[in-house]
Protein backbone atom coordinates (compact mmCIF):
# COMPACT_ATOMS: atom_id res chain seq x y z
CA UNK A 1 0.00 0.00 0.00
CA UNK A 2 0.89 3.21 -0.72
CA UNK A 3 -0.02 7.18 -0.05
CA UNK A 4 0.75 9.98 -1.53
CA UNK A 5 0.15 13.56 -0.08
CA UNK A 6 0.64 16.42 -2.00
CA UNK A 7 2.08 19.56 0.29
CA UNK A 8 2.97 21.94 -2.24
CA UNK A 9 1.47 23.04 -6.18
CA UNK A 10 3.29 24.55 -8.75
CA UNK A 11 2.45 27.79 -7.34
CA UNK A 12 3.55 27.28 -4.31
CA UNK A 13 6.88 26.28 -5.81
CA UNK A 14 7.16 29.30 -7.94
CA UNK A 15 6.28 31.36 -4.84
CA UNK A 16 8.92 29.50 -2.72
CA UNK A 17 11.32 30.30 -5.16
CA UNK A 18 10.48 33.69 -5.99
CA UNK A 19 10.93 34.58 -2.15
CA UNK A 20 14.19 32.85 -2.00
CA UNK A 21 15.60 34.61 -4.96
CA UNK A 22 14.48 37.82 -3.03
CA UNK A 23 16.32 36.80 0.41
CA UNK A 24 19.85 35.98 -1.48
CA UNK A 25 19.37 39.12 -3.43
CA UNK A 26 18.65 40.65 0.20
CA UNK A 27 21.34 38.38 2.22
CA UNK A 28 24.04 39.40 -0.17
CA UNK A 29 23.27 43.17 -1.06
CA UNK A 30 22.82 42.00 -4.50
CA UNK A 31 24.34 39.68 -6.48
CA UNK A 32 27.22 40.81 -7.82
CA UNK A 33 29.65 37.97 -7.20
CA UNK A 34 26.98 35.56 -7.06
CA UNK A 35 27.24 32.07 -8.42
CA UNK A 36 24.14 29.15 -8.19
CA UNK A 37 25.32 26.08 -8.39
CA UNK A 38 22.81 23.09 -8.63
CA UNK A 39 23.49 19.88 -7.08
CA UNK A 40 23.25 17.08 -9.59
CA UNK A 41 20.78 15.88 -10.08
CA UNK A 42 17.84 17.41 -7.94
CA UNK A 43 19.16 21.18 -7.46
CA UNK A 44 20.10 21.47 -11.61
CA UNK A 45 16.26 22.89 -12.33
CA UNK A 46 15.80 24.48 -9.38
CA UNK A 47 19.17 26.29 -9.53
CA UNK A 48 17.88 27.44 -13.15
CA UNK A 49 14.34 28.69 -11.67
CA UNK A 50 16.45 30.66 -8.95
CA UNK A 51 18.37 32.10 -11.50
CA UNK A 52 15.71 33.09 -13.78
CA UNK A 53 14.13 34.66 -10.91
CA UNK A 54 16.72 36.28 -9.51
CA UNK A 55 17.30 38.02 -13.26
CA UNK A 56 14.01 38.96 -13.00
CA UNK A 57 14.14 40.89 -10.21
CA UNK A 58 18.10 41.73 -10.32
CA UNK A 59 20.84 41.03 -12.93
CA UNK A 60 21.51 37.68 -14.22
CA UNK A 61 24.17 35.46 -12.85
CA UNK A 62 26.55 32.80 -13.48
CA UNK A 63 24.71 28.86 -13.18
CA UNK A 64 26.62 25.94 -12.74
CA UNK A 65 26.31 22.10 -11.50
CA UNK A 66 28.06 20.30 -9.44
CA UNK A 67 27.85 16.49 -9.09
CA UNK A 68 29.56 14.74 -5.61
CA UNK A 69 29.61 10.95 -7.11
CA UNK A 70 33.32 11.32 -6.09
CA UNK A 71 32.90 12.99 -2.94
CA UNK A 72 30.76 11.05 -0.90
CA UNK A 73 31.68 9.47 2.11
CA UNK A 74 29.39 6.30 1.34
CA UNK A 75 31.16 5.01 -1.48
CA UNK A 76 31.73 0.72 -1.59
CA UNK A 77 28.08 0.80 0.45
CA UNK A 78 25.79 1.51 -2.82
CA UNK A 79 25.52 1.25 -6.57
CA UNK A 80 27.84 3.59 -8.81
CA UNK A 81 25.41 6.09 -10.61
CA UNK A 82 27.87 7.56 -13.47
CA UNK A 83 26.66 10.31 -16.16
CA UNK A 84 26.24 13.51 -14.09
CA UNK A 85 29.34 16.27 -13.73
CA UNK A 86 30.37 19.29 -12.88
CA UNK A 87 30.33 22.38 -14.36
CA UNK A 88 31.06 25.16 -12.56
CA UNK A 89 31.20 27.95 -15.92
CA UNK A 90 33.46 30.81 -14.14
CA UNK A 91 36.08 31.30 -11.81
CA UNK A 92 34.77 30.93 -8.31
CA UNK A 93 37.57 31.81 -6.42
CA UNK A 94 36.37 35.36 -4.17
CA UNK A 95 32.49 34.78 -4.95
CA UNK A 96 30.29 33.31 -3.30
CA UNK A 97 28.49 30.41 -3.82
CA UNK A 98 25.03 29.68 -3.21
CA UNK A 99 24.67 25.17 -3.45
CA UNK A 100 21.05 25.12 -4.34
CA UNK A 101 19.15 21.34 -4.22
CA UNK A 102 15.52 20.29 -3.66
CA UNK A 103 15.70 18.53 -0.64
CA UNK A 104 18.21 18.51 2.68
CA UNK A 105 17.83 15.04 4.65
CA UNK A 106 20.87 14.17 6.55
CA UNK A 107 23.36 16.94 4.92
CA UNK A 108 25.71 13.95 3.65
CA UNK A 109 25.37 15.27 0.10
CA UNK A 110 25.86 18.64 0.61
CA UNK A 111 29.06 17.95 3.08
CA UNK A 112 30.54 16.06 -0.13
CA UNK A 113 29.65 19.23 -2.30
CA UNK A 114 31.29 21.71 0.11
CA UNK A 115 34.54 19.45 -0.75
CA UNK A 116 33.49 19.26 -4.61
CA UNK A 117 33.12 23.22 -4.96
CA UNK A 118 36.94 23.49 -2.75
CA UNK A 119 38.15 21.51 -5.51
CA UNK A 120 37.19 24.63 -8.08
CA UNK A 121 38.81 27.52 -5.77
CA UNK A 122 38.08 28.77 -2.27
CA UNK A 123 34.57 30.89 -2.76
CA UNK A 124 34.48 33.76 -0.07
CA UNK A 125 31.44 31.89 1.17
CA UNK A 126 29.45 29.16 0.43
CA UNK A 127 25.61 29.57 1.09
CA UNK A 128 22.53 26.96 1.26
CA UNK A 129 19.39 27.19 -0.42
CA UNK A 130 17.16 24.25 -0.38
CA UNK A 131 13.56 23.86 -1.31
CA UNK A 132 12.65 21.67 1.27
CA UNK A 133 14.37 21.04 4.80
CA UNK A 134 13.18 17.78 5.82
CA UNK A 135 14.84 17.22 8.63
CA UNK A 136 16.99 14.45 10.10
CA UNK A 137 20.22 15.81 10.01
CA UNK A 138 23.12 13.69 10.84
CA UNK A 139 25.99 16.39 10.12
CA UNK A 140 25.87 20.14 11.35
CA UNK A 141 24.42 21.50 8.52
CA UNK A 142 22.10 24.09 8.31
CA UNK A 143 20.61 25.88 4.88
CA UNK A 144 20.89 29.79 4.56
CA UNK A 145 17.82 29.79 2.51
CA UNK A 146 14.66 27.61 2.43
CA UNK A 147 11.49 26.89 0.51
CA UNK A 148 9.38 25.04 3.24
CA UNK A 149 9.90 23.01 6.42
CA UNK A 150 8.25 19.70 5.89
CA UNK A 151 8.26 17.53 9.25
CA UNK A 152 8.59 14.05 7.95
CA UNK A 153 9.49 10.32 8.99
CA UNK A 154 12.43 8.87 7.82
CA UNK A 155 9.91 6.31 6.64
CA UNK A 156 8.47 8.48 3.70
CA UNK A 157 9.80 9.56 0.59
CA UNK A 158 9.93 13.21 -0.37
CA UNK A 159 9.33 13.70 -4.62
CA UNK A 160 10.24 17.29 -5.79
CA UNK A 161 9.52 18.61 -9.04
CA UNK A 162 8.68 21.97 -10.77
CA UNK A 163 5.10 20.83 -10.62
CA UNK A 164 4.40 20.26 -6.88
CA UNK A 165 6.00 18.26 -4.15
CA UNK A 166 4.94 15.04 -3.01
CA UNK A 167 5.48 12.74 0.39
CA UNK A 168 5.16 9.28 -0.44
CA UNK A 169 4.47 6.49 2.41
CA UNK A 170 4.35 3.08 2.09
CA UNK A 171 6.05 0.05 -0.35
CA UNK A 172 6.12 2.56 -3.90
CA UNK A 173 9.23 4.68 -2.69
CA UNK A 174 11.20 5.40 -5.10
CA UNK B 1 30.95 -12.32 -6.37
CA UNK B 2 33.97 -9.56 -7.23
CA UNK B 3 33.76 -8.05 -10.42
CA UNK B 4 36.64 -8.22 -12.89
CA UNK B 5 37.78 -5.90 -15.71
CA UNK B 6 39.72 -8.85 -17.73
CA UNK B 7 37.99 -8.81 -21.26
CA UNK B 8 35.51 -6.65 -23.02
CA UNK B 9 33.66 -9.95 -24.03
CA UNK B 10 33.26 -10.94 -20.17
CA UNK B 11 32.49 -7.14 -18.88
CA UNK B 12 29.32 -7.41 -21.62
CA UNK B 13 27.57 -4.34 -23.78
CA UNK B 14 25.32 -2.81 -21.00
CA UNK B 15 28.78 -2.29 -18.84
CA UNK B 16 30.65 -0.88 -21.44
CA UNK B 17 28.35 1.55 -22.19
CA UNK B 18 28.01 2.66 -18.26
CA UNK B 19 31.88 2.71 -18.25
CA UNK B 20 32.13 5.08 -21.63
CA UNK B 21 30.04 7.61 -19.58
CA UNK B 22 31.60 7.12 -16.51
CA UNK B 23 35.11 7.80 -18.53
CA UNK B 24 33.07 10.83 -19.69
CA UNK B 25 32.86 11.98 -16.11
CA UNK B 26 36.84 11.34 -15.19
CA UNK B 27 37.78 12.96 -18.15
CA UNK B 28 35.60 15.95 -16.97
CA UNK B 29 37.32 15.80 -13.20
CA UNK B 30 40.47 15.67 -14.91
CA UNK B 31 40.19 19.53 -16.54
CA UNK B 32 39.45 20.91 -13.31
CA UNK B 33 42.22 22.95 -11.75
CA UNK B 34 42.14 20.18 -8.84
CA UNK B 35 42.29 16.81 -10.91
CA UNK B 36 42.13 14.56 -7.97
CA UNK B 37 39.02 13.50 -6.00
CA UNK B 38 39.02 11.44 -2.25
CA UNK B 39 36.67 8.85 -4.31
CA UNK B 40 38.93 5.70 -3.54
CA UNK B 41 40.36 6.81 -0.48
CA UNK B 42 41.81 3.82 2.10
CA UNK B 43 41.81 1.39 -1.40
CA UNK B 44 45.12 -0.03 -2.34
CA UNK B 45 45.80 -1.14 -6.06
CA UNK B 46 48.44 -3.05 -6.66
CA UNK B 47 50.09 -2.64 -10.16
CA UNK B 48 51.79 -6.23 -10.74
CA UNK B 49 53.55 -5.89 -14.50
CA UNK B 50 55.07 -8.86 -15.58
CA UNK B 51 56.08 -7.55 -18.93
CA UNK B 52 57.24 -3.68 -20.03
CA UNK B 53 55.01 -1.14 -20.42
CA UNK B 54 55.85 2.27 -20.25
CA UNK B 55 52.58 4.04 -21.00
CA UNK B 56 49.58 1.50 -19.32
CA UNK B 57 52.14 1.05 -15.72
CA UNK B 58 51.95 4.73 -15.46
CA UNK B 59 48.78 5.66 -16.31
CA UNK B 60 47.03 2.85 -13.85
CA UNK B 61 49.11 4.56 -11.20
CA UNK B 62 48.23 8.32 -11.80
CA UNK B 63 43.99 6.96 -12.56
CA UNK B 64 44.83 5.36 -8.86
CA UNK B 65 46.94 8.25 -7.55
CA UNK B 66 43.66 10.65 -9.15
CA UNK B 67 40.95 8.79 -7.14
CA UNK B 68 43.08 9.01 -3.63
CA UNK B 69 43.75 4.93 -3.66
CA UNK B 70 46.97 3.94 -2.52
CA UNK B 71 48.93 2.14 -5.08
CA UNK B 72 52.17 -0.47 -5.35
CA UNK B 73 53.97 -1.42 -8.06
CA UNK B 74 55.94 -4.77 -8.68
CA UNK B 75 57.93 -4.76 -11.33
CA UNK B 76 59.27 -7.47 -11.68
CA UNK B 77 63.37 -6.76 -12.14
CA UNK B 78 63.28 -5.97 -8.85
CA UNK B 79 61.53 -8.47 -7.56
CA UNK B 80 61.27 -12.01 -5.98
CA UNK B 81 59.86 -13.62 -9.14
CA UNK B 82 63.78 -12.97 -10.03
CA UNK B 83 64.38 -15.56 -7.28
CA UNK B 84 62.14 -18.17 -8.56
CA UNK B 85 59.13 -16.86 -6.73
CA UNK B 86 55.69 -18.51 -8.31
CA UNK B 87 53.28 -16.33 -9.68
CA UNK B 88 51.11 -17.96 -7.22
CA UNK B 89 53.12 -17.30 -3.97
CA UNK B 90 54.01 -13.84 -5.27
CA UNK B 91 49.84 -12.90 -5.32
CA UNK B 92 49.26 -14.31 -2.26
CA UNK B 93 52.22 -12.67 -0.64
CA UNK B 94 50.78 -9.33 -1.42
CA UNK B 95 47.23 -9.99 -1.19
CA UNK B 96 48.11 -10.57 2.82
CA UNK B 97 49.56 -6.87 3.05
CA UNK B 98 45.60 -6.17 2.12
CA UNK B 99 45.29 -5.40 -1.88
CA UNK B 100 41.61 -4.15 -3.34
CA UNK B 101 42.60 -4.63 -6.90
CA UNK B 102 45.11 -6.48 -8.73
CA UNK B 103 45.92 -4.97 -12.51
CA UNK B 104 47.93 -7.64 -14.25
CA UNK B 105 50.43 -7.57 -17.22
CA UNK B 106 51.76 -10.41 -18.56
CA UNK B 107 53.17 -12.49 -21.73
CA UNK B 108 50.72 -15.16 -21.40
CA UNK B 109 47.03 -15.34 -22.26
CA UNK B 110 44.71 -16.13 -18.77
CA UNK B 111 46.78 -15.03 -16.38
CA UNK B 112 44.19 -12.73 -15.08
CA UNK B 113 41.66 -15.36 -14.41
CA UNK B 114 44.83 -17.52 -12.49
CA UNK B 115 45.30 -14.25 -10.52
CA UNK B 116 41.77 -14.00 -9.61
CA UNK B 117 41.56 -17.81 -8.51
CA UNK B 118 44.25 -16.98 -6.09
CA UNK B 119 42.93 -13.91 -4.13
CA UNK B 120 39.57 -12.26 -3.19
CA UNK B 121 40.69 -8.74 -4.58
CA UNK B 122 39.26 -7.34 -8.28
CA UNK B 123 41.62 -8.32 -11.29
CA UNK B 124 41.95 -5.67 -14.03
CA UNK B 125 43.58 -7.05 -17.73
CA UNK B 126 46.52 -4.69 -18.25
CA UNK B 127 47.57 -7.04 -21.29
CA UNK B 128 47.61 -10.90 -21.45
CA UNK B 129 49.56 -11.88 -24.17
CA UNK B 130 47.92 -12.33 -27.50
CA UNK B 131 44.81 -11.96 -25.88
CA UNK B 132 43.51 -8.92 -24.25
CA UNK B 133 43.97 -5.08 -23.61
CA UNK B 134 40.24 -4.28 -22.69
CA UNK B 135 41.57 -0.62 -20.99
CA UNK B 136 43.45 0.12 -24.22
CA UNK B 137 40.00 -0.88 -26.08
CA UNK B 138 38.17 0.99 -23.64
CA UNK B 139 40.01 4.34 -24.19
CA UNK B 140 40.35 3.63 -27.85
CA UNK B 141 36.26 3.65 -27.86
CA UNK B 142 35.88 6.74 -26.15
CA UNK B 143 38.34 8.68 -27.69
CA UNK B 144 36.28 7.70 -30.87
CA UNK B 145 33.30 9.09 -29.16
CA UNK B 146 34.65 12.26 -27.80
CA UNK B 147 36.52 13.20 -31.15
CA UNK B 148 33.33 12.53 -33.23
CA UNK B 149 30.55 13.57 -30.88
CA UNK B 150 28.90 10.36 -30.70
CA UNK B 151 26.50 8.63 -28.43
CA UNK B 152 27.24 5.13 -27.12
CA UNK B 153 25.76 3.53 -31.03
CA UNK B 154 28.65 3.86 -33.37
CA UNK B 155 26.46 2.53 -36.29
CA UNK B 156 27.55 3.59 -39.44
CA UNK B 157 31.31 4.37 -38.23
CA UNK B 158 34.07 2.32 -40.85
CA UNK B 159 37.26 1.77 -38.61
CA UNK B 160 40.41 0.10 -40.27
CA UNK B 161 42.83 -1.75 -38.10
CA UNK B 162 46.41 -2.02 -39.75
CA UNK B 163 49.09 -4.88 -39.28
CA UNK B 164 49.98 -7.29 -36.66
CA UNK B 165 46.33 -8.09 -36.39
CA UNK B 166 47.09 -11.77 -35.10
CA UNK B 167 49.73 -11.57 -32.48
CA UNK B 168 48.16 -8.19 -30.93
CA UNK B 169 46.31 -8.02 -28.17
CA UNK B 170 44.42 -4.36 -29.02
CA UNK B 171 43.32 -5.50 -32.27
CA UNK B 172 41.04 -8.01 -30.14
CA UNK B 173 40.62 -6.02 -27.93
CA UNK B 174 39.61 -2.48 -29.73
CA UNK B 175 37.73 -4.84 -32.70
CA UNK B 176 35.63 -6.57 -30.05
CA UNK B 177 34.53 -4.01 -28.26
CA UNK B 178 33.62 -1.30 -31.75
CA UNK B 179 31.86 -4.21 -32.97
CA UNK B 180 30.05 -4.59 -29.75
CA UNK B 181 28.95 -0.94 -30.00
CA UNK B 182 27.94 -1.19 -33.97
CA UNK B 183 31.13 0.16 -35.94
CA UNK B 184 32.08 -1.96 -38.86
CA UNK B 185 36.12 -3.09 -38.26
CA UNK B 186 38.13 -3.71 -41.66
CA UNK B 187 41.41 -5.52 -40.85
CA UNK B 188 44.28 -4.56 -42.97
CA UNK B 189 47.68 -6.76 -43.01
CA UNK B 190 49.69 -9.10 -44.66
CA UNK B 191 47.69 -13.07 -44.73
CA UNK B 192 50.52 -14.18 -42.74
CA UNK B 193 49.35 -11.64 -39.74
CA UNK B 194 46.14 -12.13 -40.13
CA UNK B 195 44.46 -14.91 -37.79
CA UNK B 196 43.53 -18.26 -39.15
CA UNK B 197 39.89 -17.97 -38.53
CA UNK B 198 37.86 -14.58 -38.21
CA UNK B 199 34.46 -13.30 -38.90
CA UNK B 200 35.78 -9.91 -39.25
CA UNK B 201 36.17 -8.52 -42.99
CA UNK B 202 39.88 -8.49 -44.46
CA UNK B 203 42.06 -6.97 -47.10
CA UNK B 204 45.72 -7.18 -47.58
CA UNK B 205 45.24 -3.84 -49.41
CA UNK B 206 45.79 -0.62 -47.71
CA UNK B 207 45.27 2.03 -50.58
CA UNK B 208 41.42 0.32 -51.23
CA UNK B 209 40.50 1.72 -47.61
CA UNK B 210 42.75 4.27 -46.47
CA UNK B 211 40.41 7.24 -48.46
CA UNK B 212 37.21 6.34 -47.08
CA UNK B 213 37.55 5.30 -43.65
CA UNK B 214 36.28 6.71 -40.18
CA UNK B 215 38.78 6.02 -38.26
CA UNK B 216 42.38 4.66 -39.02
CA UNK B 217 44.09 2.85 -36.63
CA UNK B 218 47.70 1.77 -37.06
CA UNK B 219 49.11 -1.11 -34.84
CA UNK B 220 52.83 -1.29 -34.04
CA UNK B 221 54.57 -3.43 -36.04
CA UNK B 222 57.18 -5.44 -33.87
CA UNK B 223 60.32 -5.82 -35.48
CA UNK B 224 61.56 -8.85 -34.19
CA UNK B 225 58.51 -10.23 -36.21
CA UNK B 226 60.04 -9.03 -39.43
CA UNK B 227 62.13 -11.29 -41.89
CA UNK B 228 61.15 -13.96 -39.45
CA UNK B 229 59.52 -15.80 -42.23
CA UNK B 230 56.46 -13.69 -41.55
CA UNK B 231 56.80 -10.73 -43.52
CA UNK B 232 59.46 -10.30 -46.42
CA UNK B 233 61.37 -7.65 -44.86
CA UNK B 234 60.77 -3.97 -43.05
CA UNK B 235 61.07 -1.96 -46.44
CA UNK B 236 58.38 -4.18 -48.45
CA UNK B 237 56.09 -3.93 -45.23
CA UNK B 238 56.22 -0.13 -44.90
CA UNK B 239 55.86 -0.12 -48.89
CA UNK B 240 52.64 -1.46 -48.50
CA UNK B 241 51.09 -1.22 -44.84
CA UNK B 242 52.84 2.10 -43.71
CA UNK B 243 51.04 5.45 -43.26
CA UNK B 244 53.22 7.46 -45.46
CA UNK B 245 53.12 11.37 -46.80
CA UNK B 246 50.66 9.78 -49.89
CA UNK B 247 48.24 7.60 -47.91
CA UNK B 248 48.01 10.26 -45.05
CA UNK B 249 46.76 13.03 -47.97
CA UNK B 250 43.96 10.88 -48.64
CA UNK B 251 42.53 10.37 -45.09
CA UNK B 252 39.71 12.37 -45.32
CA UNK B 253 39.73 15.55 -43.12
CA UNK B 254 37.10 14.35 -40.63
CA UNK B 255 38.85 10.60 -39.96
CA UNK B 256 40.74 9.90 -36.72
CA UNK B 257 44.49 8.33 -36.99
CA UNK B 258 44.98 6.65 -34.44
CA UNK B 259 47.78 4.75 -33.15
CA UNK B 260 47.64 2.31 -28.89
CA UNK B 261 51.64 3.23 -28.98
CA UNK B 262 54.42 2.74 -28.58
CA UNK B 263 55.29 3.95 -32.52
CA UNK B 264 57.85 2.62 -34.43
CA UNK B 265 58.62 5.30 -36.73
CA UNK B 266 59.99 4.32 -40.08
CA UNK B 267 58.12 0.77 -39.78
CA UNK B 268 54.48 1.61 -39.88
CA UNK B 269 54.49 5.41 -39.70
CA UNK B 270 56.50 7.45 -41.79
CA UNK B 271 55.24 10.72 -41.53
CA UNK B 272 55.16 12.71 -37.96
CA UNK B 273 51.55 12.27 -37.09
CA UNK B 274 51.90 15.24 -34.93
CA UNK B 275 51.67 17.47 -37.88
CA UNK B 276 48.96 15.56 -39.07
CA UNK B 277 45.42 17.73 -37.46
CA UNK B 278 43.74 13.90 -37.71
CA UNK B 279 45.90 12.11 -34.91
CA UNK B 280 44.05 11.28 -31.74
CA UNK B 281 47.70 9.85 -30.41
CA UNK B 282 48.33 11.81 -27.79
CA UNK B 283 44.57 12.38 -26.95
CA UNK B 284 44.48 8.54 -26.42
CA UNK B 285 47.23 8.61 -23.34
CA UNK B 286 45.55 11.62 -21.70
CA UNK B 287 41.88 9.40 -22.24
CA UNK B 288 43.54 6.39 -20.58
CA UNK B 289 43.98 8.07 -17.68
CA UNK B 290 40.15 8.34 -17.14
CA UNK B 291 39.07 5.23 -18.65
CA UNK B 292 41.57 3.63 -16.18
CA UNK B 293 39.76 5.58 -13.33
CA UNK B 294 36.90 4.69 -14.22
CA UNK B 295 37.11 0.77 -14.67
CA UNK B 296 38.91 1.05 -11.27
CA UNK B 297 36.14 3.46 -9.78
CA UNK B 298 33.83 0.83 -11.37
CA UNK B 299 35.37 -2.17 -9.23
CA UNK B 300 36.14 -0.46 -6.26
CA UNK B 301 33.54 2.45 -5.42
CA UNK B 302 30.76 0.34 -5.85
CA UNK B 303 31.74 -2.17 -3.28
CA UNK B 304 31.05 -4.72 -5.39
CA UNK B 305 26.98 -4.25 -6.12
CA UNK B 306 25.98 -4.48 -9.71
CA UNK B 307 23.33 -1.84 -10.54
Amino acid sequence: MTHRKQVLGPEDVRRAVTRMAHEIIERNRGVDDVVLLGMQRGGVWLAQLLGSEIARIASAVPIGTIDVTLHRDDIGMRPVTPGTSSDVPTEIQESTVVLVDDVLYTGRTVRAALDAVSDFGRPRAIQLAVLIDRGHRELPIRPDFIGKNLPTSSEEEVEVTPDGVTIIEGDDKA
Amino acid sequence: MTLHFRSIEEVGTERIRRLLDLTEHMAAVGRRPNPKVPALRGKTVCNLFFEDSTRTRMSFDLAAKRLSADTMTLAVSSSSVNKGESLRDTVETLDAMGVDAFVVRHRTSGVPWQVASWTPAAVVNAGDGWHAHPTQALLDAYTIRHRRGLTNDFGGLKVAIVGDIRHSRVARSTTEILQLLGAEVIHVAPRTLLPPTSDVVTTTHLDDVVGEVDVLYMLRMQRERMGAGIVPDGGEYSRRFALDERRAAALRSDALLMHPGPMNRGVEMMVDPTELQQSTILDQVTNGIAARMAVLFDLLGSGGIEE
